[in-house]
């Protein structure tokens, strides 16, 4: 396709350009979401889009070992895993007190 | 760089299904409906790791993100009946959007103006067994760390939902 130079091969730059794209979504989730489990899901994406970024570099660049971005990957979901459990068991258990998750109706250490 | 026009095409593809279903997640009016696109958006990016030849992290995304995780946050949509389900912004939406939208160009910038130390590397074969032997040798420690850390996250979720006895 030499029409579509951009289109015609997978390149670093193209998997660094998606997983920045990944990343701002999952920015502006965590920034603008009024519910907690919303906010969560854009840090999910967040690491998710680091995740690409990694893999990306363990497949493209030189290194001497070259496996070395996926075990990296395979630790950043580990720990997203954990992430995730305690942020979801913290937002039920602001439920129970409040009956609310909304972040900005939980402004009891707001000055 | 890959030029194989099948794995192009797959990684095109999964690449718009991936971007387009994170960006349903925030355009979406109703929670669990954010929750599913989210679940189709780590399949997609499970697909774009198969792309790029990272075949176990790629079974370990579905196992974990599409599977577990997004299982996990169905829970707690179901478990907080009386909450807000609308899935809106807060006033924060407008900043919010300003400031993705710089650090995705510059992230764009950085990639295209960096030189990368590319490599002409073949994909790599199966990645299972050096990746097993990656945990197991240089990456030990890391790895016990991370089974007790899993461990840690267990007990303090169980301790933070757990109903109040009454002798407590």
């Amino acid at each position: 396709m030499p029409d579509l130079p951009l289109l015609a091969s997978v390149k670093l730059e193209q998997v660094l350009v998606l997983g920045g794209f990944l990343f701002a979504i999952g920015l502006y989730l965590s920034l603008a979401k009024r519910n907690a489990i919303g906010i969560l899901m854009g840090v999910e994406l967040m690491l998710n889009a680091v995740n690409v970024t990694l893999i990306g570099f363990s497949r493209f660049v030189v290194s001497p070992r070259p496996l070395d971005g996926q075990v990296f990957a395979v630790f950043v979901i580990t720990v997203a895993a954990a992430e995730a459990a305690v942020a979801l068991a913290l937002a039920v258990a602001v439920y129970k007190h409040r009956d609310t998750i909304n972040i900005d109706e939980i402004d009891l250490l707001r000055w | 760089m890959i030029e194989d026009t099948g794995i192009v095409v797959a990684f095109w593809v999964l690449a718009l299904t991936t971007v387009g279903c994170a960006a349903m997640v925030a355009a979406v009016r109703e929670l669990i409906q954010a929750v599913l696109f989210l679940a189709l958006s780590f399949i997609g990016v499970a697909g774009i790791y198969i792309v790029l030849s990272a075949d176990f992290v790629a079974v370990v995304q579905v196992l974990i993100y599409a599977g577990a995780i997004a299982v996990l946050m169905t829970f707690a949509v179901m478990l907080t009946p009386a909450a807000d389900r609308k899935n809106s912004e807060t006033t924060f939406a407008g900043p919010a959007l300003v400031l993705a939208g710089l650090v995705l160009s510059v992230i764009v910038f950085v990639a295209y103006d960096t030189s990368w130390n590319i490599s002409g590397r073949a994909a790599f074969p199966s990645t299972a067994a050096s990746l097993g032997e990656a945990f197991l040798k240089p990456y030990v420690v890391p790895f016990e760390v991370a089974s007790v850390l899993l461990l840690v996250a267990m007990v303090g979720a169980i301790v933070l939902t757990k109903e109040e006895s009454a002798d407590a």
